[in-house]
């Protein structure tokens, strides 16, 4: 293979990695985020954690293997982001901090203080992170400051522009629909009305919020322009997703209504990283200081290693981690045994 | 304020700290997984409580190291940027692969395992637990290929524009010597670590004598053979590394025995407080003929001392000073080796003790039983710190400076890592605390704690 396709290849294993990220963090931020709506006693609100307990570190790991395939296929995408995203990234280690430690540790006191420090820190730490890489896929696609040696010169302040705060608030209520949507599928009894009742009350912002992102998306970034005024099968299809949503729920159709929320999360962002490609950080200074796949990639030779790795191993990890999702298939309920 | 001070000073304390939990996470889900084997292979009871009992200590480990180690992910892009840019054609893919094959592993199988004791058939949740436990070691090999590129450069060749380096070999970065000498190292680490955290407490519940001194008879068992066998190789890997390491980093070697001069037979120093700008010696005990005999198995031989190697360093690389912090690099190894000695010294008593089924302990034997969890860890920071402060001033040895290699200020401000290392430091303390709470309670609690 030549080093355009590998290049090329690695943007999409790229994308994939975050669509899987925000497929299967997306819910289980939503769960998180809803602790303290779904859960009115300390049962109730470890039944919600244990939906996600098997599940979350797994899911977490989507974005630290995205993280680490972007260093070893565009080590200056890699460069430029986490250095210039500085505080919004040490803001959402912060939160993951917090949050993944809350899981692990909040019930090992009987401690009612403590227990409402760690349900906290599960509301925070999911809510931050949901909402905060809505911004910064915003602004990947919006353009940030970029130089012409590849280096971030705006500040924290850049990155919250209304633009970016509208795709995070975008993103923070989808997950939260999807999260809701999951725990329909996953509770019982009282919980399940409940989680019912929520999903259907989210759907409304979230496609309220998703439909002002893609409006604001045309004024804002010259992503439709590069796609066309059709723009295509992949964004409408995201949207009708969403749209099909509320009509499933009403129907008791949970499962389909997880289809289609996990559908429109999906192609929301391949249609960004459509919108994106070849770059991968859009310069405002100077379109031509934009980082592209072609000036931010690793070497032939790094990037067909990384090939082979990834040929073998995705398929064995996905295999795996659908398996342990088949063994935890069952919903969880107060009389579950519940380990967090 | 200095940013590279500052990056610095972050990359110390969160590695520093993130490597205060993850030796006991590599060594307890080995001991975890030989408790639940025991269990299924035996049918006993008291196997399944022991495997459920350290696997909730190893899990309150668990999630500190996994929280802390997206940190240190992250932070190379975050705080050394301008490293990341020159060496992620090589250093990327060892971490992008850690990621692929040991995280997923890792924590999948875990939440099998936390979350499958009634869901699937035994056999298979032993496994499961077997599988963190490779996950878990798999980690530290490839953050090893990593760190031993920064060491000993090997399979690549400088860009044709001289602006970053390239991988030419995987092979030769993946068999780079200096991973298999510091695997091993790390690995028998960990298992040490693990050990004598067995050991710690499996005899403070036998002193105490709570409801459970039969299971703990036999975990005490198990875990002073365990870390004898963990005492044992980390210090002969140790050795065999330090073998190593007089021809391949001389200067840390140097650095690491205040060994100021060239000697043949070189002296081995016991005690010495020196003079870095003067380079000599204040005070001083050593031992004749002893750092070559460390070194080459014989009493003669050689060893290259600081100001020959910064002159030959001078030739090599032009005008500059090679030569890394003596006294941090001295001491750092006393310490650890100093620990590593006692680790020996602990593990041989604890080994003696259940040989001779004795489980009376005297006041000494006592007290050196019961602290002897803390010394691997002084060993694993102190060895780290050498390791990597043996180094500068290079980041990558020959061909990146450290100070090449932060993040321009221009990108992140003083201020904001004024900011990070402020948050991580007040964060990372109240986690120890909690996590020593934690720990604390459920490793007095007993058996029942963890059911």
């Amino acid at each position: 293979m030549d080093l355009q396709t590998m290049q090329i290849i690695w943007f999409i294993l790229v994308a994939v990695l975050f669509t899987g990220f925000f497929i299967l963090e997306g819910f289980d931020f939503g769960v998180g985020i809803l602790l303290p709506f779904m859960g009115k006693d300390d049962l109730e609100r470890r039944t919600v954690i244990n939906t996600i307990g098997p599940f979350w570190d797994g899911n977490e790991v989507w974005l630290i293997t995205a993280g680490g395939a972007i260093f070893a296929a565009f080590p200056h995408w890699y460069a430029t982001l986490f250095s210039g995203f500085y505080l919004a990234l040490l803001l959402m280690l912060v939160a993951l901090i917090f949050r993944g430690l809350a899981f692990e540790y909040r019930s090992k006191r009987d401690n009612p203080a403590w227990r409402s420090f760690w349900d906290w820190s599960i509301f925070f730490g999911s809510a931050i992170p949901a909402l905060l890489w809505g911004v910064a896929m915003a602004n990947f696609i919006r353009g940030v400051p970029i130089d012409a040696s590849m280096n971030y010169t705006g500040g924290f302040f850049n990155l919250l522009n209304p633009y970016a705060l509208a795709c995070g608030l975008a993103s923070l209520t989808i997950f939260t629909l999807h999260g809701a949507v999951f725990l329909t599928l996953k509770t019982t009894d009282e919980l399940h009305e409940r989680a019912m009742g929520l999903a259907k009350k989210l759907w409304i912002p979230a496609t309220a919020l998703s439909l002002v992102f893609a409006v604001y998306t045309f004024v804002e970034t010259d992503l439709f322009a590069r796609l066309g005024v059709n723009p295509g099968a992949i964004p409408i299809f995201s949207v009708l997703a969403l749209f099909s949503v509320i009509v499933l729920l009403n129907k008791g159709a949970s499962g389909w209504a997880f289809v289609m929320t996990t559908v429109s999360i999906a192609f929301s962002t391949i249609t960004i990283f459509m919108g994106l490609f070849p770059r991968v950080l859009v310069s405002s200074t100077n379109p031509d200081w934009s980082l592209t796949i072609y000036n931010a990639s690793s070497s032939q030779y790094t990037l067909g290693i990384m090939t082979t790795v990834a040929a073998i191993f995705v398929p064995i990890v996905l295999l795996y981690q659908g398996w342990s999702y088949w063994i935890f298939r069952q919903r969880v309920t107060k009389n579950s045994k519940l380990e967090y | 304020m200095d940013t590279l001070f500052l990056a610095r000073l972050q990359f110390a304390l969160t590695s520093v700290f993130h490597f205060f939990f993850v030796p006991l996470t590599l060594g307890l889900s080995i001991f975890t997984a030989i408790m639940e084997t025991a269990w299924v292979r035996t049918g006993k009871e008291k196997y399944r409580q022991l495997a459920k009992f350290w696997g909730h200590l190893f899990l309150i480990n668990f999630a500190i190291g996994v929280v802390t180690g997206i940190v240190m992910e992250f932070q190379f892009g975050m705080n050394w940027s301008q490293y990341s840019r020159f060496v992620g054609d090589i250093f990327g893919v060892p971490l992008a692969i850690e990621a692929l094959l040991a995280f997923f592993l890792e924590s999948t199988f875990l939440g099998i395992w936390v979350f499958g004791w009634d869901r699937i058939p035994k056999g298979l949740h032993a496994a499961s637990i077997w599988l963190v436990a490779i996950g878990s070691n798999l980690s530290a090999l490839w953050i090893l290929v990593a760190n031993s590129f920064m060491q000993s450069p090997v399979g690549f060749q400088m860009a044709a524009d001289g602006s970053r380096a390239e991988m030419t070999s995987f092979s030769e970065l993946l068999f780079n010597p200096y991973v298999w000498l510091q695997f091993p190292h790390v690995l028998t680490a960990g298992v040490a670590t693990g050990g004598f955290l067995v050991v710690a407490v499996s005899a403070w519940h036998l002193m105490n004598k709570t409801r459970d001194e039969e299971q703990f008879r036999t975990s005490l068992k198990f875990g002073a053979i365990y870390a004898f066998i963990g005492a044992l190789l980390v210090s002969l890997a140790g050795h065999t590394q330090m073998q190593e390491m007089v021809h391949n980093q001389p200067m840390k070697v140097a650095a690491a025995e205040a060994l100021w001069h060239t000697e043949n037979p070189a002296s081995f120093s016991l005690f010495t407080i020196g003079d870095e700008k003067k380079m000599e010696d204040v005070f001083s005990i050593r031992v004749p003929g002893m750092l070559s005999f460390l070194a080459y198995n014989n009493f003669s031989g050689e060893v290259k001392g600081i100001s020959e190697l910064q002159e030959e360093a001078v030739a090599k690389y032009g005008p500059g000073d090679y030569i890394p912090s003596v006294i941090t690099a001295y001491w750092s190894f006393r310490f650890m080796v100093g620990a590593g000695t006692l680790m020996l010294l602990a593990a041989a008593v604890a080994l003696f003790k259940v040989i001779r089924e004795d489980y009376t302990f005297g006041k000494l034997t006592g007290a050196l039983l019961l602290s002897s969890f803390t010394l691997p860890i002084i060993a694993n920071s102190a060895g780290w710190i050498l390791t990597e402060m043996g180094r500068q001033p290079w980041i990558v040895v020959g061909l990146l400076k450290t100070e090449q290699a932060v993040t321009p200020a221009s990108v992140v401000s003083g201020a904001e890592l004024l900011t990070s290392v402020v948050v991580f430091t007040l964060i990372y303390s109240a986690l120890t605390l909690v996590d020593v709470l934690l720990l604390k309670k459920y490793a007095t609690a007993g058996l029942h704690g963890a059911e």
